[in-house]
């Protein structure tokens, strides 16, 4: 990994404040209100969480579906550095950086989703190793510190001069205390290369335990989930679709990022990158549906139930319609209908990760069936604004995007 | 060397496939949980209860539940089929099965709902603290210092128990029977329904002589029971059991598989996790491949 790339920041070339900015920023107070609401009358006043379903949209697509688009971090991390394709470089930052603010936001509606927010810290005390959530819980927290780690040489190379020279005029304490974090910041920027391979195995190392883990979670309440998501290799069709839906969810996010900052995107990078998601996504679509072959339970998907169809949408348009449509040439090297196919993969991956937690959730006795609230919508439509403004704060002022030589029209 | 990689590739890819799929063979070496052997539990005579509601009432004494709603000698409760609750830990539903009485009056079955506490409890399991465990006792008890309150309990649970108190915006708790913990740690101590169970449909006792009772009973009055005591088997075994005149099938009871709940999840989380060996062989073998593609890269042979 060089410790130097071509990325550098936005700031100067754009307006921070676009129309699209305005907006996420509207959504972002809205989601804000309802969370305030939750901590005055509890999960009750804001969800449709019942005591037959405890587990809702937040878990759904905050946090499952949240982690499985995060994947772009680990899988660009491994493609580039581990497997040695430099040429990949320019998308890994973005695409960790992605990672980094999908994990805390991952961990801010896991704070809002459960009962005693206050008590969060608790299993790193109190373990249960027997726990899939645990183990889970346990990987998400340590891959989100490897993350920061991974992170660090961006803030590092921004920082390390002229950092003190800003503050030069200022009172003696506040230059010390520059002066120090400029010394540690220009150690961290000549060193971290040499260790950062450490940090980038366990990146991959902890994304892969704790994307399957996601998917053994519900194995454990057998009775209670439809025959055509139980099964066996959940954790592994987990882990492939994360596997899977990593570089469309590069394409997707750069794609939305030169629209809005108005630069040169990457499609050289980016039409190579697909040509290996043509595998990966085949790798799971064969297991997804080989799965349902295997165990006989295929009938059930034509029974007009809402799971067949459900589960129908989630074969067809996530994984068959763009996988057939990356084959061709002509759908990889433009711009557009790249788009259409990675939006459906990161579409068909929310699908399944709500048809999962939430559509093949059948409990017994049923209180009432469960669809979101308007609050538990707008709290999920909050956390996704915030994570886009900050992204957008993010590579405004570091050097994380590589503007490729076109000069953007402020 | 290169043959040294391979094979230790193809080994950790083998293992890491068997980890994965948890096959049976590694489901006993992994999964070491015993029941605890002197579970207490409580025999429920199906036949016997006459739907009197006091049993509820004593629960929500000893348990220092709020009143409720409509009072314990109200019958008419009875009309709707209930599920237990943050502030009920039991109910009692009745059941119209289509058996008429000696006066050819339909005859009703109730139903006593509670935490089965069962013997390897898929809650337990689950719990991400800790904070839900199995006594040697039998009680399946609940540690609110230690909750957060993520409700994977409840998406556990089989049979649909642990409730939650969604209007509590900071210390909800997960609510459920506790089988009288306290109560049942003391010499002579009953759980408040089997104590006051005016026709003693309940009867508490070490479960290992409760199923032997239940079995004593068919025997002792062919006929009069299914031949099947409900929890011996279902999910593991549950300190709570029932026997029953009529189908259990048509008095609300789920028909469940005799295998633990947790036996897959943590068939895979040991079959993995034991020494952290699959995700050290991961970390070693994905460090293998970064040395030897960026070697070729230093070599000046960058493929992308």
């Amino acid at each position: 990994m060089s410790a130097h790339s071509h990325a550098a920041p936005l700031q100067g070339k754009t307006r921070f404040w676009s129309p699209g900015a305005l907006v996420m920023a509207a959504l972002a107070i809205t989601g804000f209100m309802f969370v305030v609401a939750r901590y005055i009358g509890g999960l009750g006043a804001v969800t449709h969480l019942s005591q037959s379903h405890p587990w809702g949209l937040w878990i759904g697509v905050d946090v499952a579906s949240g982690v499985a688009l995060a994947a772009g971090g680990f899988t660009t991390a491994a493609l580039a550095h581990i497997f040695g394709r430099h040429a990949y470089e320019p998308v890994v930052r973005p695409a960790l950086l992605t990672a980094l603010l999908g994990y805390v936001f991952v961990s801010l509606a896991l704070v809002v989703d459960i009962g005693r927010s206050w008590a969060i810290w608790k299993p790193m005390i109190f373990w249960n190793p027997n726990s899939v959530l645990f183990e889970v819980a346990m990987c998400v927290m340590i891959y989100t510190a490897v993350l920061h780690a991974e992170f660090l040489p961006v803030v590092a190379e921004r920082f390390a001069h002229g950092f003190k020279a800003s503050l030069a005029n200022r009172s003696w304490p506040v230059v010390a205390v520059a002066e120090a974090a400029e010394g540690l910041l220009a150690f961290l920027n000549r060193n971290l290369s040499k260790v950062m391979w450490v940090f980038i195995i366990a990146g991959v190392v902890l994304s892969c335990m704790h994307q399957s883990g996601l998917g053994s979670l519900l194995l454990v309440a057998p009775t209670k989930m439809h025959a055509l998501w139980y099964t066996p290799i959940l954790p592994l069709l987990f882990l492939t679709s994360a596997i899977a839906v990593g570089f469309p969810m590069v394409v997707f996010e750069n794609t939305l990022v030169s629209a809005s900052f108005d630069l040169e995107d990457e499609m050289d990078i980016l039409s190579r990158m697909v040509r290996i998601t043509i595998v990966l996504l085949g790798i799971y679509g064969a297991l997804k549906i080989g799965d349902v072959i295997a165990r006989g339970v295929w009938p059930l998907i034509f029974d007009g139930s809402v799971q067949g169809r459900s589960f129908a949408v989630e074969v067809l348009f996530g994984i068959v319609i763009p996988w057939v449509m990356l084959l061709f040439p002509k759908v990889r090297n433009h711009r557009t209908p790249l788009f259409i196919a990675a939006c459906l993969v990161v579409g068909g991956v929310i699908v399944n990760r709500m048809n999962v937690f939430l559509v093949a959730f059948q409990p017994p006795y049923p209180v009432q069936s469960y669809f979101p609230s308007v609050g538990e919508l707008a709290i999920t439509a909050g956390f996704i604004a915030i994570l886009m403004l900050a992204y957008r704060f993010t590579v405004y002022y570091l050097p994380v995007l590589s503007p490729a030589g076109k000069e953007a029209n402020s | 060397m290169e043959l040294n990689r391979r094979r230790f590739l193809g080994l950790t890819g083998a293992a890491l496939g068997a980890g994965a799929l948890g096959k049976p063979s590694r489901a006993s070496a992994a999964r070491a949980y015993q029941p605890p052997p002197d579970a207490y539990g409580c025999l429920v005579d199906l036949s016997v209860c006459v739907g009197c509601r006091k049993c509820e009432q004593a629960c929500n004494q000893v348990n220092h539940l709020p009143e409720p709603e409509r009072p314990f000698d109200d019958l008419t409760v009875l009309d709707d089929k209930r599920r237990p609750g943050p502030e009920a830990f039991t109910v009692i539903n009745r059941y119209y099965t289509g058996r008429r009485d000696e006066r050819n009056q339909m005859a009703p079955t109730f139903v006593k709902v509670q935490c089965m506490h069962c013997q390897d409890p898929a809650c337990a399991s689950a719990c991400i603290v800790g904070a839900l465990t199995k006594k040697p006792n039998g009680a399946v008890h609940y540690d609110v210092s230690k909750c957060i309150g993520c409700r994977y309990c409840m998406v556990a649970c089989p049979f649909q128990i642990p409730a939650y108190e969604y209007h509590d915006p900071l210390t909800p708790r997960v609510r459920k029977c506790t089988f009288c913990f306290e109560r049942i740690s003391q010499a002579g101590g009953k759980p408040g329904c089997a104590q006051v169970c005016p026709v003693e449909a309940i009867t508490f006792g070490k479960r290992s002589e409760l199923i032997k009772l239940a079995k004593q009973k068919m025997a002792d009055d062919p006929g009069r029971y299914q031949p099947q005591v409900y929890g011996e088997k279902e999910v593991g075994g549950t300190s709570w059991l029932y026997i029953s005149r009529e189908p259990f099938a048509k008095v609300g009871f789920l028909k469940l598989p005799s295998q633990p709940m947790p036996h897959l999840t943590e068939t895979i989380q040991h079959g993995i996790f034991s020494y952290m060996w699959a995700p050290l062989s991961l970390f070693a073998l994905l460090g293998g491949a970064m040395a030897v593609f960026n070697r070729k890269r230093d070599q000046g042979e960058d493929r992308s």
